[in-house]
């Protein structure tokens, strides 16, 4: 019996984070329009926009080779595995024990390895040129992020985001100095990951700019929709990271009642609602920056992180 | 019959293969017989090998032969460590042999390669077997001539001469490190023998010199950085499957060596060593991987990418030494299991890419990356394989690189129990700089395998590309099939390791093996455990759901077009990517200061119609500070000294007379 409640509420995470990935997309484009006195989109336009997209033929350049049909795939199947391996609404899923916060990131990175090689499948500078500046702030964000989860490891005892965000919730964490620094990397690292203003523009098309709608460009049809699945259900797993650990609120234990799991849905409906609003209002307040000032906001990520690490080398205590 | 007993009778089958070569070389059939043999003898090994590891028969008996030294007789003995690497060896040697059959067909000159090759998987697996230093100095000096040999194959080519030089300058010089630090050990009374070694301990006034003249001798084979700058010249200059070899095994022959002597025969640690080894590790990571990105050759850029390698396996010895010091055995098992481990990987992995770099090598003649493309359209399986060992190098779960990476970091997070505060300090820090050259390393291979294997074909050699032959191919296959099951069942690894890891830091991991989902959980469930099957299963799960759900409920048209590129594709190939801009955002970011990179672009004034020109200077800053003035000396040296060359005969006798005279006084002095 607990076996299938167990199952259920792991499976129930999978589809909670894929029904709700579009939503979250779809309220940062809705609040950036009201913050710009736009109408905007409705709420639910990024469903539409995929169910369209799901029903239309693929166009494939000729020259496509199969890794550029199968990575859609994969990337899609490797972020939305990542996305419901972190904890939303409860924690002690089934098998969180089977991946810990280190092959999250390393997920998330095989994701960007296949999607970077898709970029370039077709052979044209579009592609290459997003390929080329993706890893370039991969190169640099995989290593902020890999920074703060040791920092969380650090403090939590263990790499299992289970583990973590129970330890968070435990109330024994009290304020640290290399917590807040964890914080201010991992923002810095998700905004990078996910192509947001200031390292890059989820809105722009035909601009120099562009990394992640570069690679993209080739794409149509049911592969482009899997592709923006991918980036909504990216999106959402940050959000959720951030939520898990740093506003553990409300996020039921393992084997709590139902209403306990009621409890934790609502809580972080409106973790994913603040969230979404934060980073709307983050967009709309600043500008993009020039590609090479990208490096520097990152290397920034880097310090504050190893920082953390260090200081929790140096001292248990802050 | 003993496992050793056995297993020399298989070496003594790969040297008598070399020494019918010569005989054969010429012979249409040679190519054949000689690695069709050699294959044959390496797989009886590796299933020697194995079953040694498997059984767990910890160690066998010594034989001692009666060569070498006559007062001591060479000792050949297998214990759990050097029965991991004994796989590892005959594993790659087995897959290069086989590899050969097809790949040696297309050799210009066999006759140049047939008779070393067997004798350089020889002299590896003797080095393994060693027991005693003699025979130890003799074979790893045997190793070094004959893969030397291997290397100057093509030796009408300027740059592999040049690189045969400067091997074997840094060879000869490495087996003196050895040599001294060997005597060191040894002592006054002279013991040899591994065993009498062990059992004299040096005094910690004489260990510290003995661990930098180890570090000095098998840290310049393995290709630590600074001494590492011999390795992207010679591996890439020997036949692919040599290099393969050069780079996936003779590597960890070297690292065999330094684990052999470090870990077993100089007595117990102290912390601060485990200071100069994650240093050294860690400049080796990152400059390694950054040197590996700036490359345009794909075979010097799989050969820097070693280095890289060796250095995250330095980096988990450092930390099985500061543990050990510590009396922490439980963690220095787990980072000696994580650099044994990936001592493995790197042995699958690496060879795997040198034999795919080797396949293109023979389809296309090319080694430059900027002339491929679209290679996929040509020799799928190739490109098959090659992705499958560029995703186990760039540690992406599930496959086998993630696993040791992984593994490493948790032997990282154990370490603020560390009580000195270097260690504290470098510890972190050598995990920065880990996951950061880790993270290049994607970068480098989506670089290689976008360039070469995506894209469109920018020479018309690769154009008309065929797939090879099926040796290779299956030489190849083999390597990505172990790549998947290593990863997806890294218990079993682990469980092969734990002997050799209680035999030198005296604790082992727990067992995986009777793990419920065959997981991995290094020190404690609670705190991070990972499983590569259930990851696996649950991505393949996930993708076919969705190709199925789409497919069948949405629609599965799909309609060929011409390449979109925003509205402008341009017709000519050359406008694509290539390997440098791909790698230029990163060159930007990390190579102003580490290689001094300056770009330049020339553009011509308005109305003339020359071509504007972008040029890139990159300087090799080890080479000009490490090596450079040393040459120069030398060379300075060596023509002042030409004078001696042409003296009369008196002259000589006097100068006889007056070194008899001055080493007399020295002797009179000294007692």
């Amino acid at each position: 019996m607990a076996v299938i409640a167990d199952l259920l509420v792991q499976g129930g995470q999978m589809l909670v984070v894929l029904l709700l990935a579009p939503l979250l997309t779809g309220l940062v484009r809705k609040m950036k329009a009201r913050l710009l006195r736009r109408q905007g989109p409705p709420l639910l336009q990024p469903y539409r926009d995929l169910l369209r997209l799901l029903r239309k033929e693929a166009v494939v350049a000729e020259n496509a080779s199969w890794l550029f049909r199968i990575a859609p795939y994969l990337i899609f199947a490797a972020t939305w595995v990542a996305a419901a391996l972190v904890p939303t609404f409860a924690t002690g899923l089934m098998f969180s024990w089977s991946a810990d916060l280190i092959v999250i990131v390393a997920l998330l990175g095989s994701a960007r390895f296949f999607l970077a090689l898709a970029g370039m499948d077709v052979g044209t500078s579009f592609g290459g040129i997003g390929a080329s500046r993706e890893v370039m702030i991969a190169s640099l964000a995989e290593p902020a992020m890999i920074m703060v989860v040791f920092t969380l490891a650090l403090i939590a005892g263990s790499t299992q985001l289970s583990t973590v965000a129970g330890y968070m919730l435990s109330g024994g964490v009290g304020l640290r100095v290399s917590l807040g620094l964890s914080l201010v990397a991992l923002l810095m690292v998700a905004i990078a990951e996910n192509a947001r203003i200031p390292v890059d523009n989820p809105a722009t098309h035909l601009e120099l700019t562009m990394v992640h709608e570069a690679m993209v460009l080739e794409y149509s049809g049911r592969h482009l929709a899997v592709i923006e699945a991918a980036s909504f259900l990216k999106l959402l797993l940050y959000v959720s990271l951030i939520g898990s650990v740093f506003a553990p609120w409300g996020v039921a234990q393992a084997g709590a009642g139902l209403a306990a799991y009621v409890i934790g849905g609502a809580a972080y409906v409106a973790k994913l609602a603040v969230g979404g609003i934060l980073l709307a209002v983050f967009e709309t307040a600043i500008a993009k920056m020039r590609v090479f000032r990208v490096p520097e906001f990152l290397g920034a990520a880097l310090m504050l992180a190893l920082l953390a690490t260090l200081l929790m080398f140096m001292t248990r205590s802050l | 019959m003993t496992a050793v007993a056995l297993l020399l009778i298989c070496i003594a089958a790969l040297l008598a293969i070399s020494v019918g070569a010569v005989a054969l070389a010429r012979a249409k059939a040679a190519t054949l017989l000689v690695y069709g043999a050699a294959c044959a003898a390496s797989a009886a090994a590796l299933a020697i090998a194995l079953w040694h590891v498997i059984a767990a028969a910890g160690e066998s008996p010594a034989i001692v032969l009666p060569l070498g030294l006559p007062w001591l007789g060479a000792h050949f003995r297998i214990d759990a460590l050097s029965g991991l690497f004994l796989v590892v060896v005959n594993l790659g040697g087995a897959a290069a042999s086989l590899y050969g059959i097809g790949y040696g067909r297309h050799e210009s000159a066999p006759a140049r390669v047939l008779p070393f090759f067997p004798a350089f998987l020889a002299g590896m697996n003797l080095v393994v077997m060693a027991d005693d230093a003699f025979s130890f100095l003799l074979c790893w000096e045997f190793m070094s001539l004959v893969s030397w040999a291997l290397v100057m194959a093509h030796h009408r080519d300027a740059e592999n001469t040049r690189a045969g030089y400067i091997y074997l300058i840094i060879a000869s010089f490495g087996t003196l490190c050895l040599l001294l630090a060997f005597g060191l050990l040894a002592g006054p009374a002279g013991g040899y023998g591994f065993d009498e070694i062990r059992i004299a301990a040096p005094g910690s006034a004489l260990a510290p010199v003995i661990l930098a003249l180890v570090l000095l001798g098998a840290g310049s084979k393995a290709g630590l950085v600074p001494l590492h700058v011999w390795l992207p010249l010679a591996h890439p200059a020997a036949p692919s499957h040599v290099s393969a070899l050069m780079s996936g095994v003779m590597t960890k022959v070297a690292v065999y060596g330094f684990i052999r002597i470090v870990f077993d025969l100089l007595g117990p640690p102290e912390w601060w060593w485990a200071m100069v080894l994650l240093f050294f590790g860690s400049i080796s990571a990152l400059i390694g991987i950054l040197s590996a990105l700036m490359q345009q050759d794909l075979k010097r850029l799989l050969a820097f990418s070693t280095i890289e390698n060796i250095g995250i396996i330095f980096i988990g010895l450092g930390l099985a030494l500061g543990f050990g010091a510590n009396a922490m055995e439980w963690a220095a098992a787990l980072a000696l299991t994580a650099a044994l481990f990936h001592v493995f990987n790197h042995a699958l992995f690496k060879s795997l890419l040198f034999l795919g770099a080797g396949a293109i090598l023979n389809a296309t003649g090319l080694r430059d990356l900027d002339k491929m493309g679209g290679l996929i359209h040509r020799m799928p399986v190739t490109a098959f394989a090659f992705l499958a060992g560029a995703v186990a190098i760039s540690a992406l779960p599930p496959l086998n690189g993630f696993v040791s990476e992984w593994l490493t970091f948790q032997a990282v997070l154990v370490s603020p129990e560390l009580p000195q505060w270097g260690l504290k300090v470098l510890v972190p820090t050598a995990g920065a700089m880990m996951a950061l050259s880790a993270a290049l390393v994607a970068a480098c291979f989506v670089k290689v395998f976008g360039i070469a294997f995506l894209g469109r074909a920018r020479s018309t050699a690769v154009a008309e590309a065929k797939e090879v032959d099926r040796f290779s191919l299956a030489a190849m296959l083999g390597f990505v099939a172990l790549c998947v099951l290593a990863g997806l069942l890294p218990g079993f690894v682990i469980d092969a390791i734990a002997p050799a890891a209680e035999l030198l830091v005296g604790a082992r991991l727990p067992t995986q093996a009777y793990v419920p989902w065959l997981s991995i959980v290094p020190v404690a469930e609670a705190r991070s455990s990972y499983n590569g099957l259930l990851v696996f299963a649950f991505i393949a799960f996930s993708a076919s759901f969705a190709v199925v759900l789409i497919h069948r409920f949405a629609t599965r048209a799909i309609r060929r077009s011409a390449p979109w590129d925003c509205g402008f594709p341009d017709p000519s190939p050359i406008t694509q990517y290539t390997g440098g801009s791909v790698a230029q955002p990163i060159r930007r970011v990390f190579g102003s200061l580490l290689f001094l990179a300056r770009e330049q672009v020339e553009m011509p004034q308005p109305g003339d119609t020359s071509a504007a020109r972008f040029r890139v200077e990159m300087r090799d800053l080890i080479w000009e500070i490490g090596y450079a003035p040393i040459a120069g000396i030398v060379g300075y040296a060596a023509d002042r000294l030409n004078r001696m060359q042409f003296l009369t005969i008196r002259r000589y006798l006097s100068l006889v007379f007056l070194a008899l005279v001055g080493l007399l006084l020295v002797l009179v002095v000294w007692l």
